[in-house]
């Protein structure tokens, strides 16, 4: 299937990008990657009548350490997280999130921004931002708006950036010492959204969890915070007991709904496990472990 | 109303100028346009990777681009691939272990595979099976495409070697 028409213009600066979205209002979308963009446009999901192609603008693409953070270009390709030594080396919630998003053709075009400007439950960055409680930054007519990741997602397909709105970066905290994170994901093939994945960034001191963030992938209709499940082990010994306890929290908390993926009652149960693995996996890394 | 744009694409060393519809996919573009039909089409849903080709180096399902997003770059199809009479280490490895049944997977993954090859030349079993993981083969069970990446992999680094000798 070939997409509607539409008018594509291709800016070679921010400043020009935005003063036609500016234009152009809600009849203009942002091309980036094109990997949710275009499928979407191709079964008429989506029917823009411009397309405003920001591939050509230079510097919206990097990954580096600045003043106590990971910025990251919104126009970053997955691929260069994936295969960025920084990320693996000091981000491994990160790191373990882009090794299962797609598949590598789809991460070599799919960008950074894209994924979560999309504002999709289903795709993985949201809830590893969440978890790590990034900031995102937008430039708009009016100058540069700094958005916290826990305002970002606003409803299914919905996120906080307005039409004439331009997701530029991402900024992770770098995590202290006695930091660990992990994300985990169960999929039908590789390849596929989640059936449901946790991603978890938690601080240990000693044998105490002194902070802790979880969020889940595809189990609401608006990318999740699983505050319940964080109470759990905030402020205690992470044992098998509180780790369980966590687990189930989220299985309730969450509020998936059945199809080709599962019913509700396996999703939640799913979810559960996957909290629980990654659990694990975070304070196994925050105590020095693989 | 589609925009039209007019493109200038070096297509497998070529240059070409043609004018598209700004909806016209870079996999239509090529097969339609230029009648390189190499490449295929196997889903609607960017799923398969029968439609790979490298855009500025970079492997890419050709099916979620457009072709105006190509004007100005580098466009490498299966077609580009061999020298002449001589077929490419790939094609030969594909050949020699049979990595291809009916054969409707193989442009994809062939080009899937040459920018595997470029990033790591001795990949092991496990980074060719994760490396091709965008592409779908419904006959061979990917043993036998696996096998033919193993043997394309030694020989181009078995070249690279002579060459450094
Ligand atoms: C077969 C397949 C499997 C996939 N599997 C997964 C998966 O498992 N996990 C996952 O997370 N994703 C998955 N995806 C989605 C993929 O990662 C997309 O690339 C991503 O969701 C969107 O990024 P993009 O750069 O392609 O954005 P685009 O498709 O270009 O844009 C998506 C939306 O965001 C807007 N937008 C993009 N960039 C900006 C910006 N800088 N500022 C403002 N708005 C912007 C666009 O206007 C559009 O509305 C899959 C895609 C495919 C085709
Ligand atoms: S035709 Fe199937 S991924 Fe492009
Ligand atoms: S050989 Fe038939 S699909 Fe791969």
């Amino acid at each position: 299937m070939i997409p509607g028409e539409f008018e594509y213009h291709a800016p070679s600066t921010v400043e020009d990008a935005v003063s036609l979205l500016d234009t152009l209002g809600d009849e203009a979308k942002v091309l980036a990657g094109g990997h949710s963009l275009v499928p979407a446009m191709r079964f008429r999901l989506a029917q823009p009548r411009h397309l405003v192609d920001i591939n050509r603008i230079a510097g919206l693409s990097y990954v580096r350490e600045e003043d106590g953070h990971l910025v990251i270009g919104a126009l970053t390709r997955e691929s260069e997280l994936e295969h960025s030594s920084l990320v693996a080396g000091r981000y491994p919630l990160l790191a373990d999130a882009g090794r299962v998003i797609a598949d590598p053709l789809v991460r070599n075009r799919g960008t950074v921004g894209g994924n979560l400007a999309h504002a999709d439950p289903a795709n993985d960055h949201p809830a590893v931002m969440l978890a790590y409680g990034a900031t995102l930054v937008a430039r708009g007519p009016g100058g540069e708006r700094v958005i916290p990741v826990d305002d970002f997602f606003v409803g299914l397909f919905e996120s906080a950036l307005k039409p004439n709105e331009l997701l530029v970066e991402i900024r992770i905290p770098s995590p202290g010492a006695g930091s660990g994170g992990a994300y985990r994901k169960l999929e039908r093939k590789v390849g596929d959204y989640a059936i449901s994945a946790a991603a978890v960034q938690l601080t240990m001191d000693g044998s105490m969890c002194t902070a802790a963030r979880i969020a889940l992938t595809n189990v609401s209709p608006v990318p999740m915070r699983a505050n319940a499940a964080e109470a759990e082990i905030l402020g205690e010994e992470p044992t098998e007991d509180a780790i369980e306890a966590a687990g189930r929290a989220a299985a309730a908390e969450c509020d998936p709904s059945a199809d080709l993926r599962g019913s509700e009652e396996y999703k939640r149960d799913i979810t559960r496990v996957l909290v629980k693995r990654a659990i694990r996996a975070a304070v196994t890394r925050a105590q020095g472990g693989a | 109303m589609s925009s039209r744009h007019g493109i200038t694409v070096t297509v497998n060393g070529a240059q070409v100028t043609r004018e598209v519809d700004a909806r016209t996919l870079l996999v239509h573009f090529l097969r339609e346009d230029l009648s390189l039909t190499g490449t295929h089409i196997g889903c609607d849903t960017t799923s398969c990777g029968a439609c790979t080709v490298h855009l500025d180096g970079v492997a890419v399902k050709s099916c979620t681009v457009f072709a105006v997003q190509a004007d100005g770059a580098n466009v490498d199809t299966v077609e580009g691939l061999a020298d002449g009479a001589t077929l490419h280490p790939l094609q030969e490895g594909f050949w020699e272990k049979h990595g291809l049944q009916c054969g409707y997977c193989t442009p994809g993954m062939l080009m899937a595979a040459k920018e595997l090859l470029a990033r790591n030349p001795d990949p092991t079993e496990e980074e060719i099976r994760f490396g091709i993981s965008g592409n779908l083969c419904r006959c061979t069970g990917y043993n036998k495409i696996v096998e033919a990446i193993q043997y394309a992999a030694q020989k181009l680094r078995e070249a690279g070697e002579e060459a450094h000798a």
